[in-house]
């Protein structure tokens, strides 16, 4: 006796998370029932196996046919096939557009192209989680990236907007497809220590700051907003950046600016004098990141220039996170006083954004 | 010309791209009806095309209105060749027809390819003006309403039931027309589906017809099949009650007729005592009739038999009838020429009801199950104006039916239902009902007065009258073992009752109720025509047999004494017979208790042998003993006493029956070492026997926490809450082909329906507690080694807490309750007083639910939606719904001022979102529940808008690329439903009740990668209002001035 067809409609959509999970994990049916048999869900229920695969097959079918609306997540409101309660609704899409943490930290900031895909063998190898499902993350990246790469307005809303995303969510999403965009390098090694959440936190600052986007707030003619797109770095602004070079090219202005942060932070700061020490060096850290971001492969490692200049620099002589946030402070704050410096608009929007992503990236 | 119809093509979304060029489509609609057709526009390069078309309007006879159904096809533009079809919409219009159901059709039906499924939605509205035609000549019935639901629908009162109106068609089947072979599957699929619309179509005109000759104005328990003959044709037949409904006025449908319970519960008990007590039972005998008349056909017809403890007592007699079949044959052909004589005189003839539930006071008594079967060589339909042979082979059928509720003492059969099992050129056509006795008021032109006045004369005693047996003691028609009535001691009752029913609302249950089934394989040699119909019929009696001894035994098993629901479903294949029997047993109070089973072996001597059934007995003795306690099953004990004793006379016949029957001394040994209480006894004589005990043990009952039943509701709950899910589930099996013993075959089966069974308990597991109503089995035999059981059901959730309160808060409730409505409706003083009494240890099912429902209904509503779902999902929604709207308004609006707005004000943005609520509404799909129930547990019913009924084919030749058979069944009846949803939606509703799939068969070619799957459904759209957002309304009427008898039926339901 064997089993020919064996099918379940319900007139609602009967959705079990926990075989969602195991399916967004890309489990097959059989590994599957392994482990739903592990988790002693037979003992629980007085169920057999055989009800446990044709359950499973079951739920495996209903996703596999529920995946094509999935990726485009309006289509599943407003199909007419599937009745699912808008909070299920919801669940699924969410969960189908959620991302693992070791795999996220291997593509971000690389191109999403068909090459990247063929080494999605050698991720799944390194973070162990199966090709299935890191190919439905890499191709959920792609997808997100593709729809809102030319759109304009906010990026964060336009997510949401055309994938139902939470707010957390699409906000990841846009640190993912911004760091495509900008192709930021993360996978050095020095870079290892930092998490996505991280490089999502700088995104955010970035997108909000240093984009096109960002000066869509300021009053200009809407006619004029044909770049009004956050995903892009405001090349402009990028040129600008070769200003802020007199900073550390002034010998009198970098004095100037060192006495000025110094006698602030005199007896406030922890290492007071190593800050005193090196503060040349880090001031020109800093504002050579700026003047290099005119080249395209200078922003691609912006991170690296950051974590090279200024963080290791600080942590190797056990800076505390407060003293960095001290001195980041009055090291933005002083250049105002600096009474030869013409740009102060211009670095505000540079080093606001920097002392943010700074803080965020100094951690062991 | 008495009518217009209007339709307006508005808009199509989610096309399929027909042009891969520039991956978009040209799409425009085609819009038919009769032979009239008209087309929109082209809608260029866009898969959302926004047609907005001007009215096109078709002016048509009522008759092609009924018949006709709106024929709407998208398809795509192509200059250069054919236009291609992206599917088509067929709008059943019927429900615009009559004036209380819809008055417009409008929403978004998925546009259907019989090749590809559903390509995208379309927006369609319709009208139609009716012009009065006073033609009394006139062919339509356009008016009469149709409802699938098989009680007085809510909120209708039945002024008189006519009675049983039948109707057949038939056609030649497109699939077999000599032009099926030269044309696309696509258009042999469509002929067929717009042939079987247009064959209902013309079948509800004319049973319409036949109500208003009959002065009904309605058709309550209608039920149309399809015969799927293959060469010989396709017949379309229907049966149905004509009745005249009377709607209640809008607060009457409000308050008292929906409302209020106790209303309903303190009237029922009065008239129709439906509760414990029962009578008689079957089993099965059988008793051949003859069909002397028409030959062809050999019936075997089961009348309800006794069984009192007769163990694997003789079979009746059988055989006969078939030796005389050849020489039959040619003389029924002889005779089918000549036209059938009963055509004429057959109207009012047989007084049958398909109704499952009644309203107080229409049944008095319920003689037992009547059933006849037929087998029939299939011969083509030479002219389908003339369906005489298929008319004549009811008409016997029904004839025979007839005589058995006669022999039963009983003057009417209600539950009735035919059904049809079709393999190759065989058929058998079974019918079956119950025999009962009604009161005569309600089917004559007397008005409830009339009825009233009855009521009083009978005074019956309530809960139990309906079991009294309705036939003469001394002159029974079958040997049957009769005890008084254990509740009220006046009258007889049989020590077993099987009826095909619901439970009576007022039957006085103990404990809970449960699924029972019994499933039975027969082998047959393959045979042709003749030779085949003969070894069918020859088995027939044998397995109608043993599906009545498995239930007993099972009944037994469970410790109770009553079936209701009972459907037998005989199914013919190449080379074997299936049999299924679903029921739900109860423990009836007014029934004696059960004996138990009593294992008797043959071989006294052997010591091992000896053990080994004493063993078997102990096990026995244990289920019946953890049954009891699963069922509540805790009949006062005392009442036995008394009953048992003063009756000796019963006993002493049916031990006389038993030792005529058997001839093992021994048997009687033990029987009579059971004492009074009768108990059945097994004999263990064979390894089939053998076999038949395992089996017994083998059902394991559901986990805790679910409940099962085939009845609209489970005897014992009566809390439910808000949540149902309704499903649909399929299997096939293939046996392996070596070895086919009876046993194998036996054991592959039920092991087959028990695996489903646990399937659904698992999966609906995050339900508990709840229970599974309405379990309706189908089994077909689609290929030799293929065995398909269909299940539709609907699992309810309730109240456990609420389950476990005691009784007697409900009793002090209703009889509140019953006496505050006393004082409202003193036009029935009497009545109320009498029965506010008997009622009270056990209250319906119906106050349960409504006490439970207006107590604390809003709080159980609410814990019942919010439940299954997680905080993580909660909030996801608000995402989703806030989401939605900010995507409204972006696209509404600018960009930029919509991203100010946002991010100036979150408060202005929480209060927009308020405001827009019902537009946010109309984005999403609307929920459509469907339910095979009559009703909708937490919620009133406030409209019926028309019947549904639909029937659709699907076939592919990519079977493999749509992820096999089941992948392919799967998306398919996921379709089906989207589409009943859709149309209900379109007309307004929110709701299906008594929705039935009536067939769904599928075939399959893997090796050419091909599959087809044919699927009949129908069912009743309506509006439904929950009953916390009722109160509000309610408060505000005027307390009630509907008369409580009319809502009869319902709760029953």
């Amino acid at each position: 006796m064997t089993s020919e067809l064996d099918i379940f409609v319900g007139n609602t959509t009967l959705i079990d998370e926990d075989v969602y999970r195991l399916w967004l994990d890309g489990y097959s049916v059989s590994d599957a029932v392994a482990l739903r048999v592990r988790s002693g869900i037979l003992e629980q229920t007085g169920a057999t196996a055989a009800v446990l695969q044709s359950d499973t097959m079951d739920h495996y079918r209903t996703f596999h046919m529920l995946e094509r609306l999935l990726h485009a997540p309006p289509k599943l409101l407003h199909q007419l096939i599937f009745q699912i309660p808008p909070s299920r609704q919801a669940l699924l899409i969410e969960r189908y557009y959620a991302f693992d943490e070791a795999f996220v930290r291997e593509v971000l900031g690389k191109k999403l192209s068909k090459g990247t895909k063929k080494d999605l063998d050698d991720i799944s190898t390194k973070t162990g989680i199966t090709l299935k499902s890191c190919r439905r993350q890499f191709d959920n990246f792609k997808r997100v990236f593709k729809v809102v790469e030319e759109m304009r307005g906010s990026l964060v809303d336009n997510i949401q907007q055309h994938f139902l995303l939470s707010d957390r969510l699409a906000r990841d999403y846009a640190a993912i497809v911004f760091f495509a965009n900008n192709r930021f390098e993360t996978g050095k090694k020095k870079l290892q220590y930092l998490s996505f959440g991280d490089f999502a936190f700088c995104a955010e600052l970035m997108i909000q700051n240093w984009t096109l986007g960002a000066i869509g707030e300021a009053p200009t003619d809407p006619d004029s907003q044909v770049d009004d797109m956050d995903v892009d770095l405001d090349k402009e602004f990028l040129q600008d950046l070769k200003e802020l070079k007199v900073l550390v090219a002034d010998k009198d202005l970098l004095d100037l600016h060192k006495s000025l942060v110094c006698t602030a932070l005199r007896g406030k700061l922890s290492v007071f004098s190593e800050m005193e020490a090196n503060f040349k060096n880090l001031s020109r850290g800093l504002v050579n990141v700026a003047a290099k971001l005119t080249h395209n492969k200078d922003v691609r490692d912006l991170f690296v220039d950051l974590v090279e200049k200024f963080v290791e620099p600080c942590r190797s002589d056990h800076w505390p996170l407060n003293d960095v946030r001290l001195f980041l402070n009055q090291y933005s704050a002083s250049v105002h006083s600096l009474d030869g410096f013409r740009h102060p608009t211009l670095w505000d929007r540079y080093m606001g954004t920097l002392r943010g992503c700074l803080l965020r990236l100094y951690h062991d | 010309m008495p009518g217009k119809l209007k339709v307006k093509i508005v808009a199509g979304r989610h096309l399929p791209v027909m042009d891969r060029a520039s991956d978009l489509t040209d799409a425009f609609v085609e819009v038919k009806f009769g032979n009239t057709t008209f087309k929109t526009d082209v809608y260029l390069k866009s898969l959302n095309p926004q047609w907005n078309s001007e009215w096109f309007k078709f002016e048509v006879d009522d008759e092609d209105l009924q018949d006709e159904p709106l024929q709407i096809t998208v398809l795509d533009h192509d200059t250069y060749s054919a236009n291609d079809a992206i599917g088509k919409v067929y709008i059943d219009i019927d429900p615009l027809l009559y004036s209380e159901a819809a008055t417009v059709i409008s929403g978004w039906f998925p546009i259907y390819d019989t090749i590809h499924g559903i390509r995208g939605e379309i927006n369609v509205v319709v009208k139609v003006d009716l012009f009065n035609d006073l033609n009394r000549f006139r062919q339509s019935s356009c008016g009469v309403k149709f409802f699938c639901t098989t009680s007085i629908p809510k909120c209708y009162r039945a002024v008189i039931i006519h009675g049983f109106v039948e109707e057949l068609v038939v056609n030649e089947d497109p699939e077999y027309q000599w032009i099926d072979r030269i044309r696309t599957p696509r258009a042999s699929n469509e002929a067929r589906q717009r042939l079987i619309s247009l064959m209902s179509g013309e079948l509800q005109r004319k049973i319409g017809l036949k109500v208003l000759e009959m002065r009904g104005n309605a058709v309550v328990g209608y039920l149309q099949c399809f015969d799927l003959e293959g060469e010989s044709g396709l017949v379309v037949r229907a049966i149905g009650t004509a009745c005249t409904l009377d709607k209640l006025s809008s607060p009457a449908a409000f308050l008292p007729a929906c409302n209020s319970p106790s209303k309903e519960m303190k009237e029922s008990p009065l008239v129709h005592p439906p509760s414990h007590g029962c009578r008689s039972t079957h089993n099965s005998p059988i008793h051949t009739a003859t069909g002397s008349r028409l030959t062809q056909n050999f019936s075997v017809s089961v009348p309800t038999l006794i069984y009192t403890g007769m163990g694997s007592g003789s079979a009746g007699k059988e055989g006969g009838p078939f030796k005389a079949l050849l020489r039959q044959q040619t003389q029924s052909a002889l005779e089918q020429r000549g036209g059938s004589p009963h055509r004429f005189c057959r109207r009012r003839e047989f007084p049958f009801f398909t109704l499952t539930a009644f309203p107080p006071g229409f049944l008095v008594h319920v003689g037992g199950v009547v059933s006849a079967r037929s087998v029939k060589l299939l011969d083509r339909i030479h002219n389908p104006d003339e369906p005489e042979t298929r008319d004549a082979w009811w008409a016997e059928i029904r004839q025979e039916i007839k005589s058995h509720a006669k022999a039963l003492g009983c003057h009417a059969v209600v539950g009735y239902s035919e059904s049809t099992s079709i393999c190759e050129e065989v058929c058998i056509l079974s019918a079956s009902g119950t025999a009962a006795v009604l009161n005569p008021r309600f089917l004559q032109d007397g008005t409830m007065e009339g009825c009233l006045e009855q009521r009083l004369e009978e005074n019956l005693p309530a809960g139990c009258g309906f079991c009294h047996i309705p036939y003469d003691e001394l002159n029974m028609p079958f040997p049957a073992h009769l005890t008084y009535c254990c509740n009220c001691r006046k009258q007889k009752v049989p020590d077993v009752l099987f009826t095909t029913i619901d439970l009576p609302t007022d039957a006085i249950v103990i404990g809970k109720g449960c699924l029972i089934q019994a499933r039975l394989c027969r082998l047959k040699k393959k045979a042709q025509a003749e030779a085949n119909a003969t070894a069918i019929s020859n088995l027939l009696p044998f397995m109608e047999y043993e599906v009545h001894t498995q239930l007993m035994n099972k009944l037994k098993l469970k410790g109770m004494n009553a079936l209701f629901g009972l459907r037998i479903q005989i199914t013919v294949g190449e080379n074997m017979l299936m049999g299924l029997a679903s029921a739900t047993g109860v423990y009836l109070a007014a029934l004696p208790t059960p004996g138990g089973i009593q294992i008797a072996g043959k071989t006294p001597n052997d010591g091992s042998y000896e053990q080994h059934i004493s063993h078997m007995q102990k096990k026995i003795n244990d289920t019946i003993a953890k049954n009891k306690e699963l069922y509540e099953i805790n009949p006062p004990e005392i009442a036995e006493e008394i009953i048992g004793s003063p009756i000796p006379e019963p006993r002493q016949r049916s031990r006389l029956l038993r030792s005529q029957s058997e001839s093992s001394d021994e048997v009687m040994e033990l029987d009579l070492s059971h004492g009074k209480k009768d108990a059945f006894v097994l004999e263990i004589d064979d390894t089939d026997a053998m076999e038949d005990v395992h089996s017994l043990l083998t059902d394991v009952p559901p986990p805790s926490g679910f409940y099962s039943c085939n009845t609209e509701i489970m005897p014992g709950i009566n809390n439910w809450t808000s949540e149902i899910q309704m499903f649909t589930s399929v299997r096939v099996i293939r046996l392996s082909s070596l070895n086919l013993t009876n046993q194998a075959l036996n054991k592959n089966f039920n092991d087959l329906c028990e695996n489903l069974l646990k399937s659904l308990y698992f999966k609906l597991r995050s339900m508990i507690p709840c229970c599974l109503c309405h379990v309706n089995f189908t089994v077909s035999l689609p290929e030799d080694e293929l065995i398909q059981v269909t299940v539709t059901a609907v699992a309810i959730t309730f109240d456990k807490n609420q389950a476990l309160q005691t009784t007697k808060p409900h009793v002090e409730k209703s009889l509140q309750r019953a006496s505050t409505d006393n004082e409202e409706l003193l036009q029935f003083p009497l009545e109320l007083c009498s029965d506010s009494l008997p009622s009270h240890p056990f209250p319906p099912a119906k106050e349960h639910l409504e006490s439970a429902s207006s107590n604390s209904g809003i709080p159980a509503a609410q814990r019942a939606t919010s439940v299954d779902y997680s905080s993580f999902a909660d909030r996801c929604s608000s995402w989703i719904e806030l989401i939605k709207l900010k995507a409204q308004t972006i696209r509404r609006g600018s960009i930029k001022t919509t991203v100010t707005v946002e991010k100036a004000s979150p408060m202005g943005e929480g209060n927009f979102r308020n405001r827009s609520a019902p537009p946010c509404a109309n984005s999403t799909v609307g929920v459509v529940k469907m339910t095979p129930l009559s009703f909708i547990p937490g919620a009133k019913i406030t409209k019926y808008l028309g019947i549904i009924n639909m029937f659709f084919i699907r076939e592919t030749t990519s079977l493999r690329e749509e992820g096999g058979v089941s992948g392919f069944l799967h998306a398919f009846i996921a379709e089906v439903f989207a589409m009943v949803r859709a149309h209900v939606a379109a007309l307004g509703g929110n709701a299906v009740v008594s929705y039935i799939m009536k067939q769904c068969v599928f075939m399959e070619n893997p090796n050419k990668n091909q599959a087809q799957c044919l699927i009949n459904v129908s069912g009743d759209a309506v509006i439904f209002v929950r009953e916390s957002e009722l109160e509000v309304v309610s408060a505000q009427q005027p307390t009630a001035n509907c008369q409580p008898l009319c809502t009869g039926g319902e709760v029953t339901t």
